[in-house]
């Protein structure tokens, strides 16, 4: 069959589901010269063109905070007030008053007040403090492409809109026409970003990390972007159109039926409940965790507080950080897993290197058995977190009896400091161990006495015990999480872990897959993490699932 | 002039949101209201300047207030501390 050759970029996926529209290309912000440019005007004209501008900004950030709150929560909302009255700060009039006295036009006068607010705040001791240096520079830009002839509300289109952008803000993510903007892609970015993060709110589908844009030249074509691979398929033929646009409808169909599961119980048609949370990488998707009505997180990768940081993070920064989600949370069980640093997720200052086979090196708690000191820093800020919600503490890459017995000496020496000290902490903070590795689950029997809980880490154990390496492409068939090796594996750790009295839970990918809810229910599991869109999903296929009429044998005999 | 002092409680200080709600509420009154910690001090309507005392739980502040409604700012600040700090 002749096929009209159809051009297809890929990136990473970031919210699934299925856009089609017009390729239309985020406009560039800097388009020429600013008005104030044009000619000099006297000191006092600048200074009450900055008083209506700021005000002009303010309004329009409130604007957004109001939809914000509406659409993705409160926590988004509040980024959008303070940045609203940070653009009406007086530190910052004061700042731009002096360049305009000193001659600056007013362009310059915001971009180095900006800068010199910035310079403050990145000098602060407190991490967080330093990271708002970001605000302070995205509203003085905000500020100057408003001036430039930018309005806020540059993001409308006509007709349905697939956009194309090197980056995209969440700021211009939220103010754009969402009516009409079906999805986006970027060159830049990546699946953890806080743009990223609000698409997953917000359901739209979209990819990053794409690399390369299509040329300039393809705006006004069609173009399908498929959320759930990364796929951007530009001038596709009227074939594979009709086979999306199908797609996309069973898509809406199905998100609709989801819907009608919030707010239910995760009980089986036979009466067992198990506990749905969720898995996220940063404190900021706590919101995403309440709006998809997930019932705690599960898995809180703190790995973030590594990679976004030159150096190892303080025990303040972690603390603020931890403290930050259990308020969120709000008294919901917050799983944080220790850091799991190594294999695919390198960070300079460890000083690690390059090792031949990463996966099955230098990771995670082999690096803390060296340089406890890493740990014992993590344990104090979760063990002082603990005071304010319902804590637990996962630590990764269990391979034997004696690591564990490790961890919990580290861990009743942080308790001892903390005593005395006199720093309040949950006695009661559960510490359980990932099962991800063929090792771990052969002597769960014995972990489970010394662990207070499982989870179950199916990504790296299908990749450790099929011999398959998931960063490999030529053997991707391989990987196969339904095998029956892995099944049989998650049954005996369910068992070992009951024997013990301890719980079990799944949080790898497989803990989505539908297709395996009734045998991970009827093999024990109590408690399934996934990210938060698959939150009501799965609960709809707990409440179709009946655990009685499961036969384990269909799944670890064949 | 009023003054009173407050340690603060909540385990993250004076970050961006706190900072901006006390801004919010100082620019209510004419009074000219100020927050101290230790040498370091900021007009509480400016959220910046709030942000640069990088105050953190444990800290003790010490807040004033000049001017002619200082009796009612005393009482708005000190309540709102209370509440988000």
């Amino acid at each position: 069959m002749e096929m009209e050759k159809m051009t297809t970029l890929r990136g990473k996926p970031v919210m699934e589901g299925i856009a089609i529209g017009i390729l239309r290309f985020m406009d560039a912000q800097d388009t020429g010269v600013a008005s104030d440019e044009h000619e000099p005007s006297a000191p006092a004209v600048l200074k009450e063109r900055f008083v209506q501008l700021r005000d002009k900004v303010a309004e329009e950030y409130l604007a957004l905070a109001e939809r914000a709150k509406g659409e993705v929560g409160s926590a988004e909302a509040d980024i959008f007030s303070t940045h609203a009255m940070m653009v009406q700060d007086g530190d910052l009039e004061d700042a731009v008053f002096a360049g305009i006295d000193a001659g600056q036009s007013l362009t310059d006068a915001i971009r180095s007040a900006g800068e010199g607010i910035a310079a403050m705040l990145a000098e602060m001791e407190d991490e967080y403090l330093q990271a708002r240096a970001a605000d302070a520079r995205e509203v003085c830009a905000r500020l100057v492409a408003v001036l430039r002839g930018g309005s806020v509300d540059s993001l409308q289109f006509d007709v349905p809109t697939v956009l194309a952008a090197v980056d995209v803000t969440p700021a211009e993510l939220l103010q754009a026409d969402r009516t009409k903007l079906m999805g986006f892609f970027t060159a830049q970015g990546a699946t953890g970003s806080h743009t990223s993060i609000l698409a997953r709110s917000l359901s739209l589908p979209s990819a990053v990390a794409v690399g390369t844009l299509p040329p300039q030249s393809l705006e006004g074509e069609t173009v399908i972007l498929d959320g759930f691979t990364g796929e951007i398929i530009l001038s596709p033929d009227e074939d594979t159109l009709a086979a999306y646009r199908d797609k996309q409808a069973s898509v809406h169909a199905r998100r609709k039926e989801e819907e009608s599961y919030r707010g239910l119980p995760n009980r089986t048609a036979d009466g067992y409940e198990v506990q749905v949370l969720c898995n996220i990488g940063r404190g900021e998707e706590a919101a995403a965790v309440l709006q998809n009505d997930g019932g705690g997180v599960g898995l809180f990768r703190s790995e973030f507080l590594y990679l976004e940081s030159t150096d190892f993070p303080s025990e303040e920064t972690q603390y603020r950080v931890y403290c930050r989600l259990l308020q969120e949370m709000d008294g919901r069980p917050v799983i944080i897993r220790t850091m799991d640093v190594g294999a695919d997720k390198q960070v300079g200052y460890f000083g690690i290197g390059r090792e031949e086979n990463p996966a099955l090196g230098y990771r995670s708690i082999r690096i803390c058995m060296d340089r406890p000191e890493i740990l014992r820093t993590q344990l104090r800020a979760l063990y002082r977190a603990s005071a304010f919600g319902k804590l637990s503490i996962l630590v990764p890459m269990i391979v034997s009896v004696s690591e564990l017995l490790w961890v919990r000496s580290q861990e009743q020496t942080v308790r001892e400091e903390l005593r005395r000290e006199g720093i309040p902490f949950d006695p009661g903070v559960k510490l359980g161990i990932m099962i991800e590795t063929p090792a771990a689950v052969m002597i769960s029997d014995l972990l489970a006495e010394r662990a207070d809980f499982f989870s179950i880490g199916t990504n790296d154990l299908t990749q450790y015990s099929l011999a398959v390496d998931r960063q490999n492409p030529m053997i991707e068939r391989l990987y196969d999480p339904h095998h029956t090796a892995i099944l049989r594996m998650i049954a005996l750790v369910a068992q070992n872990a009951h024997k013990a009295g301890k719980t079990v839970s799944v949080c790898g990918e497989l803990a989505r897959d539908t297709a395996l809810t009734p045998f991970l229910l009827a093999a024990g599991v109590d408690s399934l993490s996934v990210s938060p869109p698959y939150v009501l999903r799965l609960r709809r296929a707990i409440r179709n699932a009946n655990r009685s009429e499961v036969n384990l044998n269909e799944y670890l005999q064949t | 002039m009023k003054t009173f002092e407050y340690t603060v409680t909540d385990p993250l200080g004076i970050h961006a949101r706190p900072a901006g709600m006390i801004a919010t509420e100082a620019k209510k009154f004419t009074s000219k209201i100020t927050i101290s910690k230790g040498d370091k001090s900021a007009d509480a309507s400016r959220l910046f300047a709030l942000m640069g005392l990088s105050v953190k739980e444990g800290d003790t502040l010490t807040v004033t207030c000049t001017g002619e409604d200082e009796e009612a700012a005393v009482d708005a600040i000190r309540k709102l501390l209370e509440k988000i700090l």
